[in-house]
């Protein structure tokens, strides 16, 4: 049973998902999905119990051993991204049902949360593979159900942000298989680790150059690091509410998780930073993504559209990270993986919770929505001052490492332009804030209510470990500065 | 030489389809685009790859291609010049940077290339004795990578459950009842005799050589993911001949749409007997008490689940499809 684990985590959902498009009666298929996502949840945990403090697990699919065989790979670092994605989209999937509940005919529910649970197992299974090609396979079921989620946003402008995320994510895919091609036709193997053994005698070949290129290119595009970014804050801002919680915690970071594989355990450190100097574009790109980023998410009148142009900046904090090359800075990636994920999940449930009252995105519309609907107000502030970096919150933490990251380069503006773009997260998220707490509510809003439990308390889960996770960061820096030095080949 | 030939042509037909502002020419040429790609996998003696582009790129995708126009119309607007600007940069880039791959590329067709020196010699070698079937092919994509099968299988259902979600395909409450009275072109179509003729003929053929390529995939080229699609596009032939209604009476959409997930379940239930047998998901061996017998069952049952969940939405897609059209 227990060495099955990496199977069973991906099989869940990826089962349960065609159960749930048969079952007509959307309830009961919402019980499915969540009890699937909730067991995946725990499977999770206990890969992570299996390989806590360094090891690492390999499960032969169809019992060929690799490179003959496909090979699941759990270490440290995926163990920790697949609690991230299981965790997540298992509170997410809680709050669903509420929020879908007027809007769709019943069985139009069990086909969304089929599709949701084929996003969480591609998510999964893109995460524990340890085959290049097979992380395509899994990246193509992301891609299709995270387009079919994205489509049945609110209006037809959901049905334009997923066709341009598409043609954008077909091309990203497009790049991701000819450099997988490539790969092979240089080493004739497929599996990772053998990859990774087969491509430094090569670093001189104009094959793996290219396709050096096309994957950074193609990832780049999934994980929106700017300025391929376009296609995100359309896609975040038009898809049903709590589909975005989802998507923004989890898609992007496990796309990120997989350039920080290649980068790192495929092409190798030597090969990505000192041949091809892969650091030399991504930091410039990154800093310019935290800027502008942050700068728009500053001036929009959308609550929703702030928060996904704000992921944007953040996603451009966890690239600097890597790009950075040291223990500190590549710490702060992953723990910002996991602390991110956690603060942008509960910042758009609780945004989803008040747009569910007054059926509006617009910053007016939510004016006053403070003193109607207090608890879930006060814990989008708590959130929201994780997102800032205020100390005591996950985000602090994070911050904290990318800051020493910096000044252990000896890059003393870099340390304080990231304190300066976390004033300007205290800009937007405070707009957020003030708007709600301190403007008059709008007399046709004077009915508004606090929302029902269902999506009340997995916002309150999220806004907790927030706080928790800001004091206690074993699982986070702890897990984080581990992969870091392995990543980076620095015994501890 | 045929090569250089066939390159050539594809390389008109990509021009062309580009050139074109009429979107029902443009289609046609996208099948023509298949058939020659198709062609040169067969020269290069990838039978099986050749068989699923004919199938599915030069068959089926073109069907839903004239679908989607029947949907939005054959014309497309003139593009501004200055919107191709950003993408003929990006397609150069991306062109320069192949070439620039191209300079160390193996020779076409070098024996001593990497792929057919590392992974290749055991799938050669010692397939027979360890899986069995005499299609290599099949081997590897049924067992030593079904895992990816799997999934790709996973990527089908996907397809389907968006354009269900988006388009609805048999959620109508009574979908036998004719949608829309406009049926008349299909009515028209139904009166050609030369069509309905030829039709009647070439159909049960069609949908016997599908369960041929289904059975036989381990011995000839074929497996599940082509007899699928040409299952489906007998059925295909057969809504557009008859019309919508009839194809619709014999396979009804509401009870069709189970069959995808039914597929996908099927491949997986495999792997859940081999994991409680006590090997990995997927392993065959385990399944029997003879390993070699065991690599067979486990292999038709996973082409059969691809073939099920491959037809079934495949047609549920052509279904939602001209349900819109109609």
């Amino acid at each position: 049973m227990i060495e099955q684990l990496p199977a069973i985590v991906l099989l869940l959902p990826l089962l349960a998902a065609p159960i749930c498009s048969m079952i007509h009666n959307g309830d009961y298929a919402w019980y499915l999905a969540a009890a699937s996502c909730w067991l995946a949840a725990a499977a999770a945990v206990g890969l992570m119990a299996q390989v806590w403090g360094g090891h690492t697990i390999s499960y032969h699919m169809g019992g060929w051993p690799p490179p003959w065989g496909i090979e699941l790979v759990i270490d440290e670092l995926s163990a920790l991204v697949v609690i991230l994605v299981t965790v997540f989209a298992a509170l997410v999937i809680s709050a669903l049902r509420e929020s879908l509940r007027p809007k769709m005919r019943k069985h139009r529910h069990s086909l969304y949360y089929a599709a949701y649970l084929l996003c969480v197992a591609s998510l999964i299974g893109i995460t524990v593979t340890g085959d290049a090609f097979n992380v395509f396979v899994f990246l193509e079921i992301s891609s299709l159900s995270t387009y079919a989620l994205i489509a049945r946003g609110r209006d037809r402008r959901a049905l334009i942000a997923s066709f341009r995320y598409l043609v954008m994510g077909t091309i990203g895919a497009t790049f991701i298989l000819i450099s997988i091609g490539f790969m092979y036709m240089v080493t004739g193997t497929l599996n990772m680790a053998d990859l990774a053994e087969r491509l430094p005698a090569l670093s001189d070949n104009r094959v793996v150059q290219a396709s050096f290129a096309f994957f950074t290119v193609g990832v780049a595009l999934k994980v929106a690091i700017f300025p391929l970014h376009l296609w995100l804050p359309n896609a975040y801002a038009y898809a049903p509410k709590a589909t975005t919680a989802f998507l923004a915690a989890t898609a992007t970071k496990v796309s990120l998780y997989v350039l920080i594989r290649f980068l790192f355990d495929v092409y190798g450190l030597e090969f990505s930073f000192q041949q091809m100097r892969i650091d030399l574009l991504l930091i410039p790109l990154s800093i310019a993504g935290i800027l502008i980023a942050s700068l728009t998410a500053i001036f929009q009148t959308d609550a929703k559209k702030l928060l996904a142009w704000s992921s944007v900046g953040q996603l451009g904090y966890m690239v600097l990270g890597v790009a950075l090359l040291n223990t500190a800075g590549l710490t702060a990636a992953i723990a910002h993986m996991f602390n991110h994920a956690m603060i942008k999940a509960g910042l758009f449930l609780a945004l989803a919770a008040m747009i569910y009252r007054v059926s509006s995105s617009r910053l007016d519309d939510l004016a006053g929505i403070g003193r109607q609907m207090p608890l879930t107000m006060a814990a989008f502030t708590v959130l929201g001052l994780g997102l800032i970096g205020v100390p005591l919150t996950a985000g602090f933490v994070s911050k904290w490492y990318l800051i020493s990251g910096a000044l252990d380069k000896g890059w003393v503006p870099l340390a304080a332009m990231l304190i300066g773009s976390s004033l300007m997260a205290l800009i937007y998220i405070g707009k957020i804030i003030d708007v709600a707490y301190f403007k008059p509510c709008k007399p046709e809003h004077a009915e508004v209510r606090e929302i029902s439990p269902t999506i009340l308390i997995p916002c309150w889960v999220f806004a907790l470990m927030s706080i928790y996770f800001g004091i206690d960061t074993r699982l986070t820096a702890g897990v984080a500065g581990r992969v870091a030095e392995s990543l980076l080949g620095i015994s501890s | 030489m045929i090569n250089m030939v066939l390159l050539m042509l594809l390389l008109a037909s990509v021009y062309a389809i580009i050139r074109l502002d009429r979107l029902l020419t443009a289609v046609l040429l996208t099948s023509l685009f298949s058939v020659l790609v198709a062609s040169i996998f067969m020269v290069l003696d990838a039978v099986d790859v050749a068989f699923t582009e004919a199938a599915v790129g030069a068959g089926v995708s073109t069907i839903f291609f004239l679908a989607a126009l029947a949907i939005v119309g054959r014309q497309c607007k003139p593009t501004p010049r200055r919107k191709i600007i950003a993408p003929l940069i990006v397609v150069s880039a991306t062109g320069c940077v192949l070439l620039y791959a191209s300079l160390d590329m193996p020779r076409f067709g070098e024996p001593l290339a990497p792929v057919h020196q590392h992974v290749a010699p055991r799938y050669l070698n010692d397939s027979a004795a360890e899986v069995g079937p005499p299609n290599i092919v099949t081997s590897v994509l049924a067992s030593y990578r079904g895992y990816d099968t799997f999934g790709e299988v996973g990527v089908v259902f996907t397809a389907f459950i968006g354009v269900l979600m988006l388009l609805g395909a048999g959620t109508r409450r009574t979908s036998i009842e004719p949608p829309t009275p406009t049926g008349a072109p299909k009515e028209s179509m139904r009166k050609k005799v030369v069509l309905k003729e030829v039709a009647d003929l070439v159909i049960a053929p069609v949908l016997i050589f599908a369960l041929y390529v289904q059975w036989h995939g381990d011995f000839g080229p074929g497996g599940g993911f082509q007899a699928g699609v040409i299952f489906a596009s007998g059925i295909f032939l057969y809504a557009l001949i008859y019309g919508i209604e009839p194809a619709q009476r014999l396979l009804p959409p509401r009870r069709l749409a189970y069959f995808p997930a039914i597929g996908l379940l099927l491949y997986a239930a495999v792997g859940i007997i081999s994991m409680l047998r006590g090997g990995n998901f997927l392993n065959y061996s385990v399944l029997v008490n003879d390993p070699l017998h065991g690599q067979h069952y486990g292999i038709l049952a996973i082409e059969l689940g691809v073939g099920i969940t491959v037809a079934a939405v495949m047609i549920n897609i052509f279904f939602s499809f001209s349900e819109r059209s109609l």
